[in-house]
């Protein structure tokens, strides 16, 4: 049964990919627009085969997924650090939640000014810009989770003598921990996001600035053919997490329609 | 007396509502060792009393004494066992039972000793390596019970912990408790509303009634034990208790019987 739905998944997505080529390819017959202006599938193939053969795929992928590492751990780090501190002290989180919701909605991109002229160019402004799209919503799970923890875990808790530091660490971290595990993997997914336009701002190296390169040189196939390879790596990682997300939540005994 | 409450009374100050009183002046004594059941309607405070006593609440007036000593805030004396429970999903069978262990100053090995041994008392060890949610709720309730036990409290508070079970797995469960507080003397405050369930299982039945919430009555339960849900002594003290709550038909009636 298994074998058989992922054969027709399997056939579903090899379909779905060659009426895309398909219209695609129909579109630039048809056209005959200029090659810089919508590229061939050929063309772009051809790119992608290039940016392989070269190298040059592999040095900007190795460093944006090392900046991108980076600024992402910083931001679950400090998220859920910050998420739980500030999740069980309420009183300081209602001084502090109006502030978040204001800056929350601001896009990274918009702080790139500030960012370059505080953390110059190179890595710096590229890292700093993930972090900022990854905070946010794991501060914020992370801040309900704690808030939402069950009442009856902290009774019992209490009723066992268990006190801080214990509680933080053996009932309330676990407790939040489907809520966290979740905005993790949703802060993965704008990370990927903002990785790209943060290293097209100061960047010299990254598939972020690989993209602005290969405008600069009017190169659109190498464009196109950047903008595949950032959506594979992109979803490849989001299916790495999530992965993880339902082994760690199996571990923990979760599943909530059971509970009641 | 070992437990003892005066007058204790708890009021609540709801906006909108103004002051409710959910509990008003209860007086009430508890030997060590035995058995009482509160029993009553929603709202009739029969939760709110247990709290109290757990600690987790405090009285606006009067008090409540356990061995000579007024209640301030939980205790690893008194275990209170809830209807949900409060079983840590993310933790096996074991490690939930060794949970009240671990704020004690004992080694490792000896913690899972103890767990082990009161996983058996329920006899729940085929299952000490499973999650909670892959248990029936009657099992999670004996794991709640393994744990309760494990620290070895004197007094057990229990919040209508039978509530969410089906009424076979319920009666088993009653059978399950009354040989486990044999065993092991422990004083036990159950609160149910289930009129058999208090019939069977109390030495005293506190009767509560609502708004406010107070003591009514306390009916004496004067039977040996293990006694028969269909006897006639047994239907006789169940139908007093039904009295109590004025939901038995007036004696007229009966006599048409």
């Amino acid at each position: 049964m298994i074998k058989m739905d992922l054969l027709k998944k399997t056939v579903k997505v090899v379909i779905s990919i060659f009426v895309l080529i398909g219209i695609w390819e129909l579109v630039v017959l048809t056209g005959r627009y200029e090659q810089s202006l919508l590229p061939s599938p050929a063309g772009v193939l051809t790119g992608m085969a290039e940016l392989i053969k070269d190298g040059a795929l592999l040095t900007h992928f190795k460093v944006s997924l090392v900046r991108f590492l980076i600024g992402y751990l910083a931001a679950v780090i400090t998220g859920i650090t910050l998420g739980l501190m500030l999740g069980w002290n309420k009183s300081v989180w209602s001084f502090i939640d109006p502030v978040v919701q204001v800056l929350r909605p601001v896009s990274p991109i918009a702080w790139f000014p500030f960012i370059v002229l505080w953390f110059g160019i190179g890595d710096a402004p590229a890292v700093v810009t993930i972090f900022i799209a990854g905070f946010y919503p794991i501060l914020l799970s992370t801040v309900s989770g704690v808030g939402n923890v069950d009442t009856v875990y902290l009774k019992v808790a209490d009723n066992f003598g268990i006190r801080q530091p214990q509680l933080l660490f053996k009932i309330i971290l676990p407790a939040a921990f489907p809520l966290i595990a979740n905005s993790l993997h949703i802060a993965l997914g704008s990370a990927w996001v903002f990785l790209v336009a943060g290293e097209m701002v100061g960047a010299q190296s990254g598939l972020g600035f690989m993209i602005i390169d290969a405008r600069n040189s009017l190169r659109s196939d190498l464009v196109l053919a950047g903008i595949i390879f950032i959506g594979i790596s992109g979803l490849l990682l989001d299916r790495l997490i999530k992965i993880l997300e339902s082994g760690i939540k199996r571990q923990w005994g979760v599943s909530i329609e059971v509970r009641n | 007396m070992y437990i003892s409450i005066k007058e204790a009374s708890r009021e609540y100050y709801l906006e909108g509502k103004g002051r409710i009183t959910a509990l008003e002046k209860v007086n009430l004594e508890v030997g060590k060792g035995e058995f009482i059941c509160l029993l009553g309607p929603s709202g009739c405070g029969k939760s709110t009393l247990l709290n109290l006593i757990a600690g987790f609440d405090k009285p606006t007036t009067g008090f409540i004494k356990i061995d000579g000593e007024i209640v301030t805030k939980p205790s690893e004396n008194r275990i209170t066992i809830f209807q949900n429970y409060g079983l840590l999903p993310w933790r096996t069978v074991l490690r939930n039972v060794e949970l009240g262990l671990e704020s004690k100053k004992i080694s490792v090995k000896e913690r899972r000793r103890v767990a082990e041994e009161y996983i058996e008392l329920v006899g729940l060890s085929a299952y000490k390596n499973h999650f909670p949610t892959q248990l029936s709720g009657g099992m999670q309730q004996r794991v709640a019970l393994a744990r309760a036990l494990a620290v070895e409290p004197e007094i057990l508070l229990m919040d209508e912990p039978l509530g969410a079970l089906d009424a076979m797995t319920r009666m088993s469960m009653q059978d399950e408790i009354e040989r486990l507080w044999q065993e092991n003397k422990k004083t036990i405050i159950f609160v149910t509303h289930d009129i058999e369930e208090a019939v069977f299982l109390a030495d005293r039945i506190v009767i509560m009634t609502s708004s406010p919430g107070k003591v009514k009555s306390v009916i004496k339960v004067p039977f040996a034990r293990k006694r028969n849900r269909t006897g006639a002594d047994f239907l006789k003290i169940r139908d007093r208790v039904f009295a109590e709550f004025e939901l038995k038909a007036s004696d007229e009636i009966e006599y048409y019987l």
